[in-house]
């Protein structure tokens, strides 16, 4: 359907007066500013010098927890690996060697360069084994160095527990329900009533 | 490695030129690594130009799906050597939570990577850090006249997967022994 000519509005350039056709006035109107800003204190941050000041609740590399006797705390439940949008969490369950624990990760594999970083293994986690801490400058020269394995999220809890900016959250430093041996006789709904 | 080699990677890294392929969210953070606050001009890689032509470094940013793989293979081949490329954040480097047929598993399978930066999308710190270690890389690699090239005999390039890599049966682990829910009895 043509636009009929009473509803078309043809707009004119506006005229350029003298004090625009010399462009003084906005050359000095752009040094005002440049002057400004340069009195002005400077946001910067220069980085490998000075750190960003993350919140604690930080989303950054993961790291596996130790319980207080050095033990990997994670019972692989494979509920983080449910949980991942990204599928990038690999986890190998063996028996436990432990007495209060029947399973424990034999390998437990992050990807990080498939992660998204949405802490919801960290939710999903029952027994707080897995964490998000604030290192925030990881970068990686290829993809098989930037799969973190069991050892190396281990190492990551123990470097960052050493320069005291990420602390643990755990429950009371205790193991979670979902770690707890079945009761004699079989699965009782006790433990889904209590939740 | 010469005087002069070294001169020449000296020149590089202070003066890498990024092309920026921004096709997601990550580009906004590439945007702000670029603006006053993080300043990505204290490195020297401050000059974004849109022509592959006149850039050495490629930051890809965001998803890439199989019809823009041509269009980013040819702005690859369209920049002049010495070339370096950074994957930067989740999608460009290992296809993140888009794991479907139209999204590219990673960007090394196409063009050569030379750090990749992980994050959803990455902290401008990140990006930062991986422009630092790539003016690391280059200081120690390189020659003035490409020397290194002439020694090759065979074609270099990405190198394919093997196939038993991308069967999604290895990516999602089904327990083997029902009642311990390992896979211990299963290999």
């Amino acid at each position: 359907m043509p636009v009929p000519p009473s509803d078309i509005r043809w707009v004119e350039e506006p005229k350029l007066g003298l004090a625009e056709m010399l462009y003084l006035p906005s050359i000095a109107q752009g040094m005002i500013t440049t002057m400004k800003r340069i009195v002005q204190p400077k946001i910067t941050q220069e980085f490998p010098e000075q750190r960003p000041q993350l919140p604690a609740n930080y989303r950054g590399v993961h790291r596996l927890n130790r319980d207080e006797q050095g033990r990997v705390r994670c019972v692989a439940c494979y509920m983080c690996s449910t949980a991942c949008p990204a599928h990038c969490i690999d986890i190998v369950a063996a028996p436990s060697p432990w007495p209060d624990r029947e399973k424990y990760p034999e390998t437990f594999v992050i990807d990080e360069l498939r992660c998204i970083y949405c802490g919801m293994c960290e939710q999903a986690c029952p027994v707080d084994a897995i964490e998000l801490t604030t290192l925030c400058d990881l970068t990686g020269f290829s993809r098989e160095e930037m799969m973190f394995d069991k050892e190396k999220l281990l190492s990551v809890f123990d470097q960052t527990v050493q320069r005291g900016t990420d602390p643990v959250r755990t429950r009371g430093g205790r193991l979670g329900v979902a770690s707890e041996l079945p009761p004699e006789g079989g699965v009782t709904t006790s433990s889904t009533a209590q939740s | 490695m010469t005087k002069l080699d070294q001169l020449a990677n000296w020149c590089r890294k202070n003066s890498l030129w990024p092309m920026p392929f921004a096709t997601a969210c990550c580009g906004i953070e590439l945007m702000a690594t670029g603006a006053s606050r993080h300043d990505i001009a204290r490195f020297g890689a401050e000059a974004m130009r849109f022509t592959p032509r006149q850039c050495d470094l490629m930051i890809i940013a965001g998803r890439i799906v199989m019809k823009m793989v041509p269009v980013m293979q040819r702005i690859w081949l369209q920049m002049p050597e010495p070339k370096w490329c950074i994957s930067m954040g989740a999608c460009a480097s290992s296809g993140g939570v888009f794991d479907t047929y139209a999204v590219v598993q990673g960007m090394d399978r196409f063009i050569p990577v030379d750090i990749y930066v992980p994050g959803c999308p990455p902290r401008p710190e990140q990006l930062i850090q991986a422009v630092i270690d790539l003016q690391e890389k280059i200081q120690q690699t390189g020659t003035l006249k490409g020397r290194e090239f002439e020694q090759r005999q065979t074609l270099e390039g990405p190198v394919a997967l093997p196939l038993t890599a991308l069967r999604p049966a290895d990516l999602i682990v089904a327990p083997g022994n029902y009642l311990t829910a390992t896979r211990q009895n299963s290999h």
